[in-house]
């Protein structure tokens, strides 16, 4: 397109029909203690594919 | 609901509910907004309001662009997930990490630790290997069908109890075949015990390692002193640097991490410091304090923070470019693999899924609730007693919080910290607002590295 360019990204609508499954890390076992990040972590589902 | 910023010589357009991302020209970006603002725009009316500045084709082709996103569910998506994230909540939880506060004491005395010299508003404590192995058990015993176990050592001083560490490491490791299940091991360390023979083990057994690292030499040793006053840094760093060395020659994780507060306002540099030193895997949090603490991050200090956060982005773009790059925990956003929005709107797992244990068993919440008798959820012996509490943190989530739903970066934190909401305004489902005001910073910063690093075309 020559107006827009659109990052590859995972969609969330489809994420609602096949994601859930709960294997992905607690959001603070990680580097964060003190805040809430979850849009850095792996999908478990996602990582095997 | 769509979300546009111009960050670094871009401009963005995040489609909140369907996550996708576009980079636009000055053109496309505008009739966005426009219809962001009103959808009943027609294409005759828009061409009208522009055409003294484009070129009607150029508007039309634009359009066509834009309309053919909408019709793939890449732009202008609806927040259809309500009804399902809140039965997803409801649904029976399996507990699968637990925050094991392994010793309550600390060979440091940071100013700003929520631990309180590590004693968490209570005694010095170590936990045994008796109650650590009871609170494996009771990891093992409500994981349910969850295959991936977390447990972080953490305190206080995790080293202060090391040969408990490695039992508790051995003594998880004879449950995996039995039980099917894996544990994933993680420590965090101020690194004053750090020696060889901990680095062995860590390497081996630790899925991730995390070091707690402040910054320059002046802004660490300021915070993150001895008890006799005297600064850790030229102490810590050299163990540091061999310890993430040898697990960078592994392929094993590990995070410098890093806390600034109204003292380092110009954090970006002691990021950058990290790099300087060799470190690649970075994290750096804002303190979260009373508001009266002279070091606490004031609302007039957001801006400042804003700032510094783009610099710190500029710098990551171009160290990455040169081939010397570096992660910054905040900064990393996974938009083709990410979590799915489940997880993105359920919450960080507080209270039901992660707990954290004191060294004489008790359960609680999480790490941060540690101490506040009131969130006291049980023993790894008895279990859960408090199933009331554990039921408020099942109704946490993006959608019982206000704010959240008209802020882009939902699916990004989840709804934020309990544990910041409580300090805060005494609920657990509020928000903290300059948390919230600097991680919407960081979503669109990690946002347009991504643009960047994909060698999209600069406005």
């Amino acid at each position: 397109m020559k107006h827009i360019q659109t990052l590859s990204t995972r969609s969330l609508q489809q994420s609602l029909k096949k994601g859930g499954c709960g294997e992905c890390q607690t959001s603070c076992q990680s580097a964060c203690k003190t805040s809430c990040t979850v849009g850095n972590q792996t999908c478990e589902q996602m990582k095997k594919n | 609901m769509v979300h546009q910023y111009r960050n670094n010589g871009y401009n963005i357009a995040l489609d909140v509910d369907s996550g996708s991302v576009h980079i636009l020209d000055d053109l496309s970006y505008q009739l966005i907004a426009e219809l962001e603002k009103n959808r009943a725009l027609t294409d005759e009316e828009l061409t009208g309001m522009f055409r003294d500045r484009y070129d009607p084709s150029d508007i039309q082709e634009a359009l066509s662009e834009i309309h053919g996103l909408e019709s793939a569910g890449q732009l202008f998506t609806e927040d259809i997930y309500k009804n399902a994230v809140i039965d997803f909540k409801n649904r029976p939880t399996v507990v699968k990490a637990l925050c094991l506060n392994i010793a309550h004491d600390c060979n440091l005395a940071c100013k700003y630790c929520f631990a309180e010299e590590g004693e968490y508003h209570g005694r010095r404590a170590l936990m045994s290997y008796e109650v650590g192995c009871q609170a494996l058990d009771f990891l093992v015993a409500h994981s349910g069908n969850r295959h991936n176990l977390e447990v972080d050592f953490f305190g206080g001083e995790p080293l202060m109890n090391w040969e408990v560490v490695k039992k508790l490491v051995a003594y998880g490791r004879s449950l995996e075949k039995k039980h099917d299940k894996h544990f994933r091991f993680t420590i965090t360390t101020n690194g004053v015990l750090l020696n060889d023979e901990v680095m062995e083990f860590c390497n081996r057994e630790m899925d991730n390692v995390v070091m707690s690292l402040d910054g320059r030499q002046a802004v660490h040793d300021h915070m993150r002193p001895f008890r006799n006053g005297k600064g850790s840094y030229e102490l810590v760093v050299p163990k540091f640097q061999k310890f993430a060395a040898q697990r960078k020659a592994l392929g094993k994780q590990y995070y410098i991490r890093g806390t600034y507060t109204h003292y380092n306002l110009d954090f970006a540099r002691d990021v950058i410091h990290f790099a300087d030193l060799g470190f690649d895997q970075l994290s750096m949090e804002p303190v979260v304090a009373p508001a009266d603490a002279d070091y606490a991050i004031r609302p007039e200090d957001i801006p400042v923070l804003k700032e510094q956060y783009d610099l710190l982005a500029q710098e990551m773009i171009r160290r990455q470019k040169e081939g010397r790059g570096f992660t910054f925990f905040h900064f990393m956003i996974d938009l083709t693999g990410g979590p799915c929005v489940y997880k993105r709107l359920s919450g960080c797992g507080s209270g039901t899924e992660y707990l954290g244990v004191t060294p004489w068993g008790d359960l609680y919440p999480c790490h941060q609730f540690v101490g506040n008798e009131q969130f006291l959820l049980g023993n790894v012996k008895d279990g859960i007693v408090r199933t009331d509490i554990v039921d408020s943190f099942k109704c946490c989530n993006v959608y019982s919080r206000k704010e959240c739903r008209t802020c882009f970066a939902r699916y990004y934190c989840s709804g934020g910290c309990a544990a910041n909401s409580w300090n805060f305004h005494g609920r657990i489902d509020d928000v903290y607002e300059i948390g919230c005001e600097l991680e919407r910073k960081r979503v669109e910063c990690a946002i347009m590295i991504k643009a960047a690093l994909a060698g999209s075309p600069e406005s």
